[in-house]
């Protein structure tokens, strides 16, 4: 296999590569081949554009949650202050 | 700014918020409790501790916050070595073991997604929830403090035990069985 076709062919690099510069910035020699590997390759270009989404929808639903109306009943609450006020009384 | 104690509020001014930002990263409603209980008891033996420069919702909340990596660490230790495999040989499939080149199968297609507006629209969340429990633990904990807590790559390989490269190959896999998954099962 020649030294160009292990970049064009080598998808699994590639999108270690997409995925690795979504956080931190490549090295030359990174940047060399997924610069080459995405000229020919369809598959992965669509995975760059693919992922990119994910990784918005993620942090959307990651942060609704948060937001959400997500809360304790009254019961558990009333229970979890009892508790602290029977550690404080121990003290 | 001084801040202060009130352990007699704590409950009524924090329960929700905290458990709020637990089940973000913890689904089991029961754990979650729990800890955030946990939480409240053991800022009760660090009183001594508060120096008063963060707000009493900041420091409950970095007790938490450790008490949740605690379980990831749990979680992602051992026990789960099926799931991991599973994961793992899912993975296997993607690509060609000579050249690494994408098999016919699995390499991306269009789908929904491509026409998706992911900022104005929520209708998918729920397969990409179904999809994020199919991940192994250990994977979900780095996924989590990557894209919710927003931490560095540092603090993740530290507090999971995790080398670099081991880090960047889970974010890698994460990415490429999430998105296997949403193609597969988008509507």
């Amino acid at each position: 296999m020649g030294l160009l076709s292990k970049i064009t062919r080598n998808c699994n690099h590639a999108t270690f590569l997409i995925e690795k510069k979504l956080i931190k910035p490549l090295s030359l020699r990174e940047r060399i081949f997924l610069r080459i590997h995405l000229i020919g390759c369809d598959a992965c270009r669509l995975y760059r554009e693919q992922t990119i989404k994910i990784s918005q929808m993620i942090k959307n639903l990651f942060n609704e949650s948060v937001s959400a109306s997500v809360t304790l009943d009254d019961e558990v609450k009333k229970e979890m202050q009892d508790r602290i006020e029977e550690k404080l009384n121990q003290n | 700014m001084s801040n202060e104690l009130d352990p007699h509020h704590w409950v009524k001014a924090h329960a929700d918020y905290l458990y709020a930002y637990t089940r973000a990263r913890i689904s089991d409603e029961e754990l979650a409790r729990d800890l955030v209980q946990d939480t409240f008891l053991s800022a009760l033996e660090k009183v001594d501790a508060f120096e008063g420069r963060s707000s009493e919702r900041t420091w409950l909340t970095a007790i938490l916050r450790n008490k949740i990596i605690d379980q990831y660490r749990k979680k992602s230790s051992g026990i789960n070595d099926a799931e991991l495999k599973r994961a793992e040989d899912e993975q296997a499939e993607f690509f060609d073991a000579d050249d690494g080149h994408w098999n016919q199968e699995p390499a991306p297609k269009h789908f929904g997604i491509d026409e998706y507006d992911p900022l104005h629209s929520k209708e998918f969340d729920h397969i990409l929830m179904q999809c994020l429990k199919k991940l192994p633990a250990l994977w979900m904990s780095v996924f989590t403090m990557k894209h919710l807590d927003e931490e560095p790559t540092d603090t993740i390989c530290a507090e999971l035990k995790l080398t670099a490269s081991n880090y960047w190959v889970i974010i890698h896999r994460t990415k490429l069985n999430l998105r296997a998954c949403l193609q597969k099962n988008w509507i």
